[in-house]
């Protein structure tokens, strides 16, 4: 009998090209996507004179300067684009450049085209890459000396992370979502609580969600400390790759590998935690780090300290509920998927917004399919701007800003001060909860507005 | 990128948490080229609204707060403290990706608990090799990952590196797309 193994193990074992004795891997990369921001690793194999090893594996992806309105804002952001466009020729890589139906922002379309599978290795120069281990990959984030590594291997030095398991059992409550899940666990562990490890998702209420929700979860995990999370391969993954653009051609034998992805029963992690569904409340942040979270019925705790609460112009023992906030976010790769904008619309159908508000879909595809729905005019009519895909007003690169002392209820994944903008103030929660938000311009729990209605 | 220095100095303190990469560097600043220089925009934001973000000019020690570098990949983070003349980072933890990325530019991260870091006055100096500080008080050890420390210590490259296996890639790759056809994108046929 060999070891009983992780899921993890199990994915990163088959990838192995060296073992050091000092610990270190040298692993073979599977996939590999580069956007904008990997103009820095471009460089650094031009200055070496090295070509790419591996075009047919390495994907771009225009998103984090994709204008949503039009031009590009500023020469800046066009010449950020064009760089990428003209690596991409240069090397002969696939591009899923601005105008292209496929474009959208990279979490979301490795996913959309089948890229993304279960049981392969892959990075990216951003550190949400831990969206695609929904699938039961090992997913993670680079800096850009890794990025040029691998555009010039192929492969990447890691030491293999400690493993960790948050088991959620029992099921969600109407109103309840991935991002709540999250929300609660980083709460309860901290923004650094998954330092040094790579999580698997496991229990009852994580088989349950669909693979939109599972995606968003471990898009969380970095928030959390871990560089990667992970969810076993089971019939909802293999039903949401069945079909796609890049899916195997041999069907059958990769199913098959794909579902002995799983722990072993006896598998040793070094961390396991455990949450209970039924705890779980729609949950949104309060300050300017992702722990920052409490319940909807909660107040901003004691232990706030000065800073933050000067940022975020709350006092401490303020409830949550009722702060008025001056816009709304709809978009990014954690909650921007088809099923996340359901959810808004759902909150949303046949009420007005309160106060502004942008909804920029994760992809084009995504864009095309909910317009298909009638979604951007349920948006449109509550007052909300329907905007092309990008990462948007997730990190305001490409212009897409909340102004200096502005509260906004957003859909995205960091609270950091001056992420969406210098001075903004951003309160993370689900897309419900967002739309809740427009609703009543204020903070506000979504559930009394779900009563009655489909979701 | 060059071996790592024995360096001494009085430390520039950055006593905050959480410092993440969005502080270190705002998201706007990061179309530059390395060549323009990124020291300028060093916790840009931050330091106009908390005089305790505004590093004194020459500092090449910092000893920053928990999970130090935590959030984005964005290697500029790293740039910008190499670039303002940081060194090396003290802190009793790092965001995972920053530390690594830190290491790859020739920056120093240093694991020492807080109570420890507390007690540091002074002109100190850091010492990659016996994996020490020297300090007015005396002595103290902190925690380097020994794979780094070799890194730093012989200012290696991992392309340089990697290249020695090179056979060793191209055999694995062919093995592992015969094991995993479905490993490669079906575009590749
Ligand atoms: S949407 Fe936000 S978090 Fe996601 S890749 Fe873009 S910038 Fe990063």
């Amino acid at each position: 009998m060999s070891n009983p193994q992780t899921l993890f193990d199990k994915v990163w074992g088959a990838h192995v090209i060296h073992a050091r004795p000092d610990g270190t891997d040298l692993l073979w990369v599977d996939r590999h996507f580069v956007h904008e921001g990997s103009h820095h690793a471009f460089r650094k194999l031009a200055a070496r004179n090295m070509v790419l090893a591996e075009p047919g594996l390495t994907f771009g992806v225009t998103d984090h300067y994709a204008p949503t309105r039009g031009a590009p804002a500023s020469d800046d952001i066009a010449g950020m684009i064009q760089t990428l466009k003209a690596n991409a020729q240069t090397h002969g890589l696939e591009h899923f450049a601005l105008g292209d139906p496929r474009q959208g922002i990279v979490h979301v379309i490795g996913p959309e085209q089948g890229l993304t599978l279960p049981g392969l290795v892959i990075v990216c120069g951003d550190s949400h890459t831990s969206t695609h281990g929904a699938f039961g990959s090992v997913a993670f984030g680079i800096g850009a000396t890794d990025v040029a590594h691998v555009l010039a291997t192929q492969t990447i030095w890691q030491r293999r992370p400690r493993a960790m398991r948050i088991t959620v059992e029992g099921t969600l409550s109407p109103g309840v979502t991935a991002k709540d899940i999250a929300l609660a666990w980083i709460a309860e562990l901290g923004a650094d609580g998954a330092r040094g490890h790579a999580i698997e998702y496991a229990g009852s209420a994580i088989r349950a969600l669909s693979m939109e929700g599972r995606l968003t979860l471990c898009n969380m995990s970095i928030e959390g400390g871990g560089r990667f999370g992970m969810i076993a391969p089971d019939e909802v993954t293999l039903d949401y790759v069945k079909g796609r653009p890049y899916a195997p051609g041999d069907w059958d034998r990769a199913t098959a590998a794909w579902l002995a992805l799983q722990s072993d029963a006896d598998a040793a992690f070094a961390r396991e935690v455990t949450l209970t569904a039924t705890d779980i409340a729609p949950t949104l942040t309060w300050g300017t780090s992702p722990d920052q979270a409490v319940p909807i019925t909660g107040h901003v705790p004691q232990d706030a300290t000065r800073d933050v609460l000067d940022y975020m112009g709350l006092r401490i023992g303020d409830p949550l509920n009722g702060t008025p906030v001056d816009q709304v976010f709809i978009g990014s790769c954690t909650n921007a998927r088809i099923e996340d904008l359901r959810a808004a619309a759902a909150v949303l159908r046949g009420r007005k917004a309160r106060v502004p508000g942008l909804v920029s879909p994760g992809s084009s595809a995504i864009k095309r399919q909910a317009e298909e729905e009638g979604l951007d005019a349920v948006f449109v009519q509550a007052g909300l701007d329907w905007v092309a895909s990008g990462c948007s007003m997730c990190v305001g690169m490409n212009g897409d800003l909340v102004a200096p002392g502005k509260r906004c209820a957003s859909t995205t994944n960091r609270n950091f001060k001056g992420r969406q903008g210098p001075g903004a103030r951003t309160h993370l929660m689900s897309p419900a909860m967002v739309a809740a938000a427009a609703v009543t311009g204020t903070l506000t729990d979504v559930r009394p507005l779900l009563e009655g209605r489909e979701r | 990128m060059s071996a790592f220095p024995r360096l001494t100095a009085s430390p520039a303190r950055l006593p905050l948490d959480n410092v993440d990469t969005d502080q270190l560097i705002p998201a706007r600043f990061m179309s530059r080229a390395r060549s323009e220089g990124y020291g300028a925009v060093l916790l840009h934001d931050l330091r106009k609204k908390d005089p305790a973000a505004r590093l004194p000019d020459g500092a090449s020690i910092l000893i920053a707060g928990r999970n130090f570098g935590c959030g984005s990949s964005r290697e500029a983070a790293v740039y910008a403290l190499f670039d303002f003349g940081i060194r090396v980072v003290l802190a009793p933890s790092f965001g995972d990706i920053f530390a690594s990325n830190a290491v790859n530019n020739g920056v120093l991260p240093a694991v020492i608990p807080a109570d420890r870091l507390a007690r540091l006055e002074g002109e100190i100096t850091v010492d990659l090799e016996r994996v020490e500080i020297t300090h007015s008080g005396g002595k103290i050890g902190f925690e380097i990952d020994p794979v780094w420390r070799t890194k730093l210590l012989n200012g290696w490259d991992d392309i340089d590196l990697t290249a020695q296996h090179a056979q060793a890639i191209a055999s694995f790759k062919a093995a592992h797309h015969a094991r995993a056809p479905w490993t490669r994108p079906m575009i590749l046929g």
